[in-house]
């Protein structure tokens, strides 16, 4: 079976710990001089993209090339898409140009899913880059990953992190929610409710309404960005009284236990989730959460793409 | 080899190591991932002892650097912490068992992106045999005449070899590659 990352669920806790060890060993390539390995020379990743996002397609590609593997993007806007052919034709073309990974962002849930079942049997790996509202697999990585690196405690284990605002129309919110657990953090999130999903049920976290409640007990208080191009109908009465609720201004950020962190996954909208100047203080940590990316990116590819094939596991057993 | 035996060959080759490169000035150790670390260690303790001089110590992973990648698993132990430019340096890599030499090939790759060496000697604590690569040690603890199906393990409490067992393929991971 080829190994995808479609859900930290095809991890488990044993795989989020060993990505995150390797991601210790690419942290160090980063590092260097000549940030790159020939760990995947050969290899060839493709983007494919149906919702533009810039950062996390740049920090794939990084990723992929650091390792030294070829990368081609496929921008939806500027291809046969826009001229009709459906999604199981364009990846099967893909495929046919003989590929090792795919990496996907869409709109609709579940995408990643029908991509792995349509390239059964194909050995191409399928990595969810945010499917609808619904996961962000590796953005959860990174952001555990952050947390260990730069919180004192260098564990998530009984930490409090409060995730804060645009709960409803964010995958990364959930995946950090089920991760976040999965290492032993116990996590609340903080938003109106008409920011919070239809059903709560199955997510490990408590909830609360009011933003000064949770910042006096939040070891990592990590920022939502308003996703007002999803927003189809007034969820906030208006951004700037959303700012004065929900916002992390000045005096909430000081009123955070000593050690907390400041974390947003980008890009932010400075003066409404996050005040312009906390963005700059030495406890946010956003532009490690970027650094990492790319390093947690290395890390799920190099797993991913250099697990033995089927096959060889057969002869050796 | 007992523990006082491999005591023995570091200090030999401690000795060695100074007397081929005509005092330390510009040597650096660099232990290999995982059981050169503990073995280059030593070494520098021995060449304090001999020298005087601190030598900088190292160490490498050379797992994404590996001609086996995708035939069976490679995990890095640990990260590699070679925090200098090793131009002009005279590097000593350091590991505990030489075996097929393609960790040491990995290894000459690895070491390349760090800076261009004045030099590149090789210190093992033992030399089994079996090599599959042009390559040879300059420092040797001990030649151990080995069969493939052997296992050589160096611990601190000396080397010992052992039978491997069966899955071959398995027990090819476990036995410090090299």
């Amino acid at each position: 079976m080829t190994a995808h990352l479609l859900s930290l669920d095809d991890l488990g806790r044993d795989g989020v710990e060993l990505i995150l060890k390797l991601t210790d060993s690419m942290v160090e390539v980063g590092r260097r001089d000549i940030p790159k390995v020939p760990a995947l020379r050969g290899r060839t990743v493709v983007s494919l993209f149906y919702e533009e996002s810039t950062r996390t397609r740049l920090s794939f590609e990084t990723a992929a090339r650091r390792l030294s593997a070829d990368t081609m993007s496929f921008g939806v806007s500027a291809s046969a898409v826009k001229k009709g052919e459906s999604l199981r034709d364009t990846i099967l073309t893909i495929e046919a140009m003989g590929i090792d990974a795919v990496v996907v962002r869409h709109q609709s849930s579940g995408v990643p899913w029908q991509l792995a079942r349509w390239l059964e049997g194909s050995g191409v790996s399928v990595l969810n880059a945010g499917d609808g509202w619904h996961e962000h697999p590796t953005q959860a990585l990174l952001d555990a990953y952050t947390i260990r690196a730069e919180h004192k405690s260098g564990s998530l284990e009984g930490l409090r992190i409060a995730i804060v605002g645009d709960v409803k129309h964010s995958r990364v919110a959930r995946s950090n929610v089920l991760l976040f657990a999965m290492l032993g953090a116990s996590v609340t999130l903080v938003a109106p409710p008409t920011l919070l999903p239809a059903s709560l049920e199955g997510w490990p976290c408590e909830v609360v309404h009011d933003l000064d409640e949770a910042v006096g007990e939040a070891d990592v208080c990590y920022l939502l960005r308003l996703q007002q191009e999803r927003m189809t109908e007034a969820l906030v009465p208006s951004l700037r009284e959303y700012a004065a609720r929900y916002g992390l201004d000045r005096p909430r950020t000081q009123r955070l236990p000593a050690g907390a962190i400041v974390m947003h996954p980008g890009p932010m909208n400075r003066g409404v989730e996050i005040a312009p100047e906390v963005a700059d203080l030495p406890c946010a940590v956003i532009t490690r959460q970027v650094a990492n990316g790319v390093a947690v990116r290395m890390a799920v590819l190099f797993h991913l793409l250099t697990a033995p094939a089927e096959g060889d596991r057969a002869l050796d057993a | 080899m007992d523990a006082d035996d491999v005591r023995r060959a570091v200090w030999r080759m401690a000795h060695e190591i100074i007397e081929a490169e005509k005092g330390l000035d510009g040597v650096v150790l660099i232990g290999l991932q995982t059981g050169g670390v503990p073995l280059a260690r030593h070494l520098a303790e021995a060449l304090k002892k001999i020298e005087g001089t601190e030598v900088p110590v190292g160490s490498l992973d050379v797992a994404f650097y590996r001609d086996d990648i995708g035939l069976r698993p490679v995990v890095p132990e640990a990260p590699s912490d070679v925090p200098w430019d090793l131009t002009d340096k005279t590097v000593v890599l350091v590991d505990d068992v030489l075996y097929t030499g393609r960790t040491v090939r990995a290894a000459l790759n690895a070491l390349a992106d760090h800076g261009r060496a004045r030099a590149v000697r090789l210190a093992v604590m033992v030399d089994r045999g079996h090599r599959e690569l042009p390559i040879r040690p300059d420092f040797v603890g001990k030649n151990l005449p080995t069969g493939r199906a052997e296992l050589v393990d160096v611990g601190p409490d000396g080397v010992t070899i052992g039978d491997l067992v069966p899955p071959a393929g398995a027990a090819d991971q476990a036995t410090g590659r090299a």
